[in-house]
């Protein structure tokens, strides 16, 4: 995994939670994971394609959802299951839009797909080779949690094309 | 939360501005914000096909539009909006603030870009510049509503 596509997502998370959620924010210790992500609450999952290939989750707690979206909307806020997804929704859009910004400048092309929602008690399965990097960064709301597994798909055109050849 | 002297028309009427964004959170909080400048809703539309009829049927001062929505995208709605009425006014309200598309949106006519989240003191100066250049809108705040701290 390079570090060179994964900080664009940090910086923009960590600017965008600053920025919106009017607040200071700290990014937490990163961590290395393989495997199927557990989520803590609700997760919005965003998939590239392209030059770069991947997926981003932002996960955050119901309780820390409906606290971002009263900053977001600067009103009281119902408590409900669509209250809750359009928040992580639009957050996720936000670091998406602001990463694709900073990616984009580099030179790298690619397609965003829009963010799918899982809230359900089903756990957000991973590929066999998935290695992801996870940090929570704290916010005046709470943890927001990132989980951000992305590939440079040339190296990885470059690892299927080498074929092993048989004597 | 910071105070703006308000924009205002030159008949001192509030500017009236239509917000376009798939999310009805970026519409609030754009609304909200607008509000604070001292301006009028005169419609919200979720998508680009909605906000080219919302804008026939309101005439605003002032479009704000998102880019990547659902039916039509915001340049897309650009393009169409300045071809029926040359004199649009649309600042385009995005996330995704890279150069092909900041450039893509100003050359289907839209006069300005701001990044979200956006901030407040930003749109406001982008309100200001972007209504100067009318002679029918008010280039500078004519009516205080509070002291401008950035």
């Amino acid at each position: 995994m390079r570090m060179d596509l994964i900080q664009p997502f940090i910086n923009a998370a960590d600017a965008v939670f600053a920025e919106s959620l009017q607040g200071p924010t700290k990014i937490g210790d990163l961590l290395m994971e393989e495997g199927a992500y557990h989520r803590k609450g609700v997760a919005a999952l965003i998939v590239i394609k392209g030059d770069i290939e991947g997926r981003i989750i932002l996960d955050l707690e119901t309780e820390v959802a409906l606290k971002v979206a009263a900053i977001l909307t600067g009103a009281e806020v119902v408590d409900n299951e669509q209250t809750v997804r359009e928040t992580v929704c639009e957050l996720a859009n936000m670091v998406i839009g602001n990463s694709v910004t900073l990616l984009n400048d580099q030179g790298y092309r690619f397609k965003v797909f829009p963010p799918e929602i899982h809230a359900n008690d089903e756990g957000l399965a991973g590929s066999r080779d998935t290695e992801a990097m996870v940090l929570a960064i704290e916010t005046t709301c709470g943890n927001i949690f990132l989980n951000i597994a992305m590939h440079h798909l040339a190296r990885r055109r470059h690892e299927r094309d080498t074929v092993p050849v048989s004597s | 939360m910071a105070q703006f002297a308000a924009l205002l028309r030159k008949d001192n009427q509030p500017v009236r501005y239509l917000v376009v964004d798939d999310s009805v959170f970026a519409r609030k909080n754009i609304i909200k914000m607008v509000q604070l400048f001292g301006g009028e809703i005169a419609g919200e539309a979720g998508d680009g096909l909605t906000a080219i009829a919302e804008y026939s049927r309101t005439k605003p001062d002032v479009v704000l539009m998102d880019i990547t929505m659902p039916q039509m995208e915001g340049i897309e709605a650009v393009e169409r909006i300045v071809r029926q009425h040359p004199e649009a006014r649309i600042v385009m309200v995005s996330s995704v603030g890279y150069q092909e598309n900041i450039l893509a949106a100003l050359q289907k006519g839209a006069k300005h870009f701001v990044q979200k989240p956006v901030k407040p003191e930003v749109l406001y100066e982008i309100l200001r510049y972007v209504l100067s250049d009318d002679p029918a809108l008010a280039g500078s705040p004519v009516a205080l509503a509070g002291e401008h701290r950035s």
